[in-house]
């Protein structure tokens, strides 16, 4: 089925980004915005800007009944999700599918397959590719057995949903029944399913992620890693590709393990298959699946030559894969830098207000996806992702060099931003080494 | 309870002294937001009411006009959807629009439905006049906050 105008239902630098992909191939698009976000540049930027609500995004961006008729409309015939929000909500695929809109993106059942963390790990089992020691637990007296089995320290990870929510250290085994209870209630709130699972505490482990495009007839394709180790409390911060000093064969086990995954499912569209890895004992383990295009996608893009979103527009139209493996030329290296309004002095609180003046940097190897220009508003009910800046260049080194520059030469007055502290992530000598694990951040001290 | 124009004189009263530009308040499904300077509308009483027995005509799947600033005819208020929907002037297709230019509404007289995937909002006047003139088009998607009609109030 062909498409001929998008809907995108979200905000921020990924609808500009989308908007971007629509243009190149010809689509019409259509963005809904919220109270909040009808002058934003996104809103801007499309061929029809539709106010569905009020700022707060449960008024707006998460009502699937009013993103639903405001595609239908509008004489949209595809919605994209971008990430976050209703992205991996198996139900707004299956409203969109059912009022005849072509959903960009995998299908309501693979949505819940990964969504449910222990189904996921389930079917990494099936797929034979390893996760970390652990499993369900449904009481405090399986919990204790199964965590003295495991030994500590351990995690207590929700099955309902990712992104730290609902996960607890546990470094003593007495601590867990009380980890357990407070692990439950807080994934009850966040993603409305209290259940839990433990795993063994990974130590030193890198996040190293596999992207992956499938047709959903079966035929699946990796487009290399991403080391996304810089993080600050589970959140990422600097995302490169390819991940650098890791052996080759490790390397190829990995990309051979998120395929299996992935064509398993009979995967349709952009996906990622997230791994621990413990490059010193050349160990890994499967850690979940996300379903949607990534924030980090475009280091992806600079390396490989690939539109990810056409990717995903052509997919979703039936058109199959792009290319094929042997097809697939990886050029180089890449690393991105998240540009946030928050305040590193403060706890890095979030730090919404009116940008007056938004000097982006520009030059040869270098690109930058955002929404924020000189008189942006940063709403403060969503994410404070301002935008993100990524250099591409022949050496990793030659890459973070250039991004090292980039972020000097950048400027926002108006909003706190995490740019000096990014600059001096990006200068740090273990970092410019590479390699770095998880918890290299939490040592060194914000 | 219910707003009085009293109370919302008082209101009205006690921003116009403060340092804030907006003000908004909800109260039992009465929503009212003022704002400083008269940039904004007013806004209708939000109702979820059970719609009518046959949903009306499915609608046409052609793109809404854009919403461009609607002139607002002078000594009127504009009446606008307090959500996205497909916008209804009458009850089911073939009877009569719920108000025509020259009608005269209370604050809860009820000016149109809004569809939302087959849940019908009734959309409520909140002001007391003469419908002045109709903005919204039957059977075509309106985004929240578009004015639907202009009201000459009492």
């Amino acid at each position: 089925m062909p498409i001929r105008s998008v809907f995108i239902a979200n905000r921020g630098e990924i609808a500009l980004r989308v908007i971007r992909s629509c243009r190149e191939l010809g689509l019409r698009t259509v963005l809904a915005v919220s109270e909040a976000d009808r002058q934003s540049l996104p809103a801007r930027h499309a061929d029809r800007a539709v106010c569905i609500g009020p700022a707060r995004a449960a008024d707006s961006y998460l009502r699937i009944d009013t993103l639903v008729q405001a595609a239908l409309g509008t004489g949209a015939d595809a919605v994209h999700p971008g990430y976050g929000f209703l992205s991996e909500r198996a139900a707004f695929a299956r409203r969109c599918e059912e009022a005849g809109l072509l959903f960009i993106g995998p299908t309501p059942a693979q949505i819940d397959a990964v969504g449910d963390k222990l189904a996921a790990r389930a079917a990494a089992l099936e797929a034979e590719v390893p996760v970390v020691p652990g499993g369900a637990v449904h009481s405090q007296a399986e919990a204790a057995a199964l965590a003295a089995r495991l030994g500590t320290p351990l995690l207590i990870k929700a099955v309902g949903g990712g992104g730290g929510r609902g996960m607890k250290r546990v470094e003593h085994l007495p601590d867990l029944p009380m980890a357990l209870d407070m692990a439950a209630g807080e994934a009850g709130a966040a993603f409305g399913d209290a259940r839990v699972y433990l795993e063994r505490c990974v130590e030193h482990a890198r996040h190293v992620e596999v992207q992956v495009l499938g047709d959903g007839r079966g035929n699946v394709l990796h487009l290399g890693e991403r080391d996304c180790s810089m993080q600050r409390r589970y959140q990422k911060l600097i995302e490169e590709t390819p991940a650098p000093l890791l052996a080759e064969s490790l390397r190829a086990r990995l990309h051979a393990a998120a395929l299996r995954f992935a064509a398993r499912l009979r995967y349709r569209g952009a996906g990622t298959v997230e791994f621990l890895v413990d490059a010193a004992r050349g160990e890994f383990y499967f850690l979940e699946m996300n379903a949607r295009i990534q924030v980090e996608h475009p280091v992806t893009e600079q390396v490989t030559g690939l539109d990810l979103v056409a990717a995903q527009l052509r997919i979703a139209a039936g058109d199959g894969l792009p290319l094929s493996q042997s097809a697939l030329r990886f050029d180089g290296c890449a690393i991105e830098c998240r540009i946030n309004a928050e305040d590193p002095t403060q706890d890095f609180q979030p730090s919404p207000g009116r940008v007056r003046r938004a000097d982006w940097p520009q030059g040869p190897g270098l690109r930058v996806d955002t929404h924020i220009a000189a008189g942006s508003m940063v709403p403060p009910f969503y994410d404070s992702l301002l935008g993100k800046i990524i250099a591409h260049g022949r050496s990793r080194e030659s890459a973070r060099a250039r991004l090292c520059a980039a972020l000097a030469a950048t400027r926002i007055d108006g909003v706190h931003t995490n740019l000096a502290f990014q600059a001096g992530l990006l200068a740090d000598a273990q970092f410019a080494r590479g390699g770095i694990d998880t918890g290299f951040l939490a040592r060194r001290g914000s | 309870m219910s707003l009085t124009a009293k109370d919302v004189a008082e209101i009205l009263k006690a921003l116009d002294a403060s340092s804030f530009d907006t003000l908004e308040l909800e109260l039992n499904g009465v929503k009212l937001q003022l704002r400083r300077g008269g940039g904004g509308g007013a806004t209708p009483v939000r109702t979820l009411a059970a719609g009518p027995a046959e949903p009306p005509t499915s609608p046409a799947a052609q793109p809404a006009p854009s919403t461009a600033p609607v002139e607002v005819p002078p000594g009127t208020v504009p009446v606008a959807a307090p959500l996205l929907g497909i916008f209804y002037r009458a009850p089911r297709p073939g009877e009569p629009p719920f108000v025509e230019v020259g009608s005269q509404v209370e604050a809860g007289t009820i000016i149109g439905i809004i569809e939302v995937m087959k849940l019908m909002n009734t959309v409520r006047a909140g002001v007391r006049g003469e419908v002045a003139a109709i903005a919204a088009t039957n059977g075509e998607l309106v985004e929240h906050g578009e004015t639907l009609l202009f009201v000459r109030p009492a």
